[in-house]
């Protein structure tokens, strides 16, 4: 899933300043499991932000709704109507719904609501870790399933730098080091010679900026 | 001392190659000294690339400035700061001002340095680095297309013999020996019976090994690198004769214990030869190759 966090509420306060007509849209998928952008948070928000404008006697209207899904079309066209009469939305979607939104709502005002920050798990309750890089040319079959791309610092693919120690990132002592991690998950699976071979520089084509990527089925369309 | 380093390396003398840190600024007065202090000394000077993160004067242009000092310079390059293509050009451009030595690193990642916010590269790192130069060699690109007029380089790496756990360590180490490096500059050594085992095991590739020797300046130095810095372990007695120097004694035990290891490596044949790291104590290098009768 798509991991976010909300922006701090003195930023998101800044950008309102000046407006009378405001309305919050939030995502119930990716930043809803991760208590950034979903209906709980984006009520909490809407409320603070209420209290905190009237405390400063200045009158400004806040409404909030939040669609299953922004990143999709059919989920948006729900609510595009009830945003025109407003002079900005707050987007609390990863940065991908905030974008189909304002495509969709040109020429309204859009603003992110929330920092996206990686594609992640989630090994216990409120914590996410980053897992992915969406890099385009997948290798964890050979690395134990553990993503030397996402989990090293430096997303090398042969081996540990000089930098690791008993185990652990140059970076951050409090890290593990991928290549020890994957480095013993072969080595209790039998298939160390899956990394014993030299990986060549990864293709950074596959993962050309900006991707886009259309099924099979709905080519020539 | 200006024999090519490769000519060096298979002369079956003992090895000593030192270290140079660019500086950083455009008053290049202090790293020409030093430079001139060790070029006669030793078989090769590195010349260290953005070390720590930390940004420098380029290695290239030092190494330019050793070779017309006279010196012979070891390029070192990391994969941090240049993608595949600059990292290329870089080594042509090298190859042109005649340095043909390069020591091929990942590199120190970008936040321990002084550029925190920057872009880390590694698009290529250290075992692709040295690929990278065996192909150029071959009058190719690592793109496929062909050069006019092809480099040679003499291509080296690194170890940590001390690396706990050692095993990825060595998987890395024979990665790069199969790729042709010619020679390696170990992470700091200070227990010679740990680095005796790990010349054991390396002894049975055919490359040269440099043992590295950091300069000891004090027995708080000592004990920070055990806390702080990966693969190096400098054992308690160590420690204990760097505490019991005499005041303002610290530096000059430092320099007579890493005498006595650099004498030990040579006497009983333990490594081919020594890297020499005295970090922000370049100038007492020649006392250090005195103490070990070099």
């Amino acid at each position: 899933m798509i991991v976010a966090e909300r922006k701090p509420f003195d930023e998101i306060k800044t950008m309102l300043a000046g407006c009378r007509k405001v309305f919050i849209l939030g995502c119930d998928t990716c930043v809803s499991v991760c208590m950034a952008g979903g209906k709980k948070e984006v009520g909490l928000l809407a409320s603070q932000l209420r209290m905190s404008f009237k405390k400063d006697g200045k009158d400004i209207q806040i409404d909030e709704d939040t669609v299953e899904r922004q990143c999709n079309r059919e989920y948006m066209e729900l609510v595009l109507n009830k945003l025109q009469d407003y002079e900005l939305v707050v987007s609390m979607a990863c940065g991908a719904g905030v974008q189909l939104l304002a495509d969709l709502s040109e020429p309204l005002q859009i603003l992110p609501g929330v920092n996206t920050r990686f594609i992640g798990m989630t090994p216990k309750d409120g914590t996410w870790e980053e897992r992915c890089r969406a890099c385009g040319d997948c290798v964890l079959g050979e690395t134990g399933g553990i993503c030397p791309v996402t989990v090293c610092a430096k997303g090398i693919l042969n081996g540990p730098c000089g930098g690791t120690d008993h185990g652990k990132c140059e970076v951050d002592p409090e890290k593990d080091c991928a290549w020890t991690l994957i480095y013993r998950r072969l080595e209790k699976m039998g298939k160390l010679d899956n990394i014993r071979k030299d990986f060549p520089p990864r293709n950074h084509r596959v993962q050309s900026h900006p991707a886009k990527q259309v099924h099979e089925v709905y080519k020539g369309e | 001392m200006a024999v090519s380093f490769k000519d060096a390396l298979q002369s079956g003398d003992f090895i000593v190659t030192a270290e140079v840190g660019p500086p950083k600024g455009t008053d290049i007065a202090e790293m020409k000294a030093h430079i001139s202090l060790l070029k006669d000394k030793v078989h090769g000077i590195n010349m260290t690339d953005n070390q720590s993160s930390v940004m420098r004067l380029s290695s290239l242009v030092g190494c330019h400035i050793i070779k017309e000092m006279g010196g012979v310079p070891i390029l070192q390059m990391t994969g941090r700061d240049r993608n595949r293509m600059a990292l290329q050009s870089d080594l042509l451009s090298a190859s042109v001002l005649g340095i043909d030595t390069v020591l091929c690193l990942t590199g120190d990642h970008i936040g321990l340095g002084d550029h925190k916010e920057a872009k880390p590269v590694h698009d290529l790192e250290s075992l692709q680095i040295l690929k990278a130069i065996r192909t150029l060699e071959s009058g190719m690109d690592i793109g496929g297309n062909p050069l006019k007029g092809a480099p040679k380089f003499c291509a080296g790496a690194v170890v940590t013999p001390e690396a706990d756990p050692i095993e990825p360590q060595l998987m890395k180490f024979e990665k790069k020996v199969r790729a042709g490096a010619e020679f390696f500059q170990t992470q700091a050594v200070y227990d010679l019976e740990v680095f005796k085992r790990f010349m054991d095991y390396a002894g049975r590739f055919d490359v040269k090994i440099l043992a590295g020797i950091v300069l000891l300046t004090s027995a708080r130095m000592a004990t920070y690198m055990n806390q702080h810095v990966a693969g190096i372990s400098v054992p308690d007695s160590l420690i204990a004769e760097m505490a019991g120097a005499p005041k303002g004694g610290a530096l000059q035990k430092g320099i007579e214990i890493a005498g006595r290891m650099i004498r030990q490596i040579k006497e009983e044949g333990i490594a081919h030869g020594v890297h020499i790291m005295a970090i922000g104590k370049e100038t007492a290098v020649p006392d250090i190759l005195q103490a070990a009768n070099l």
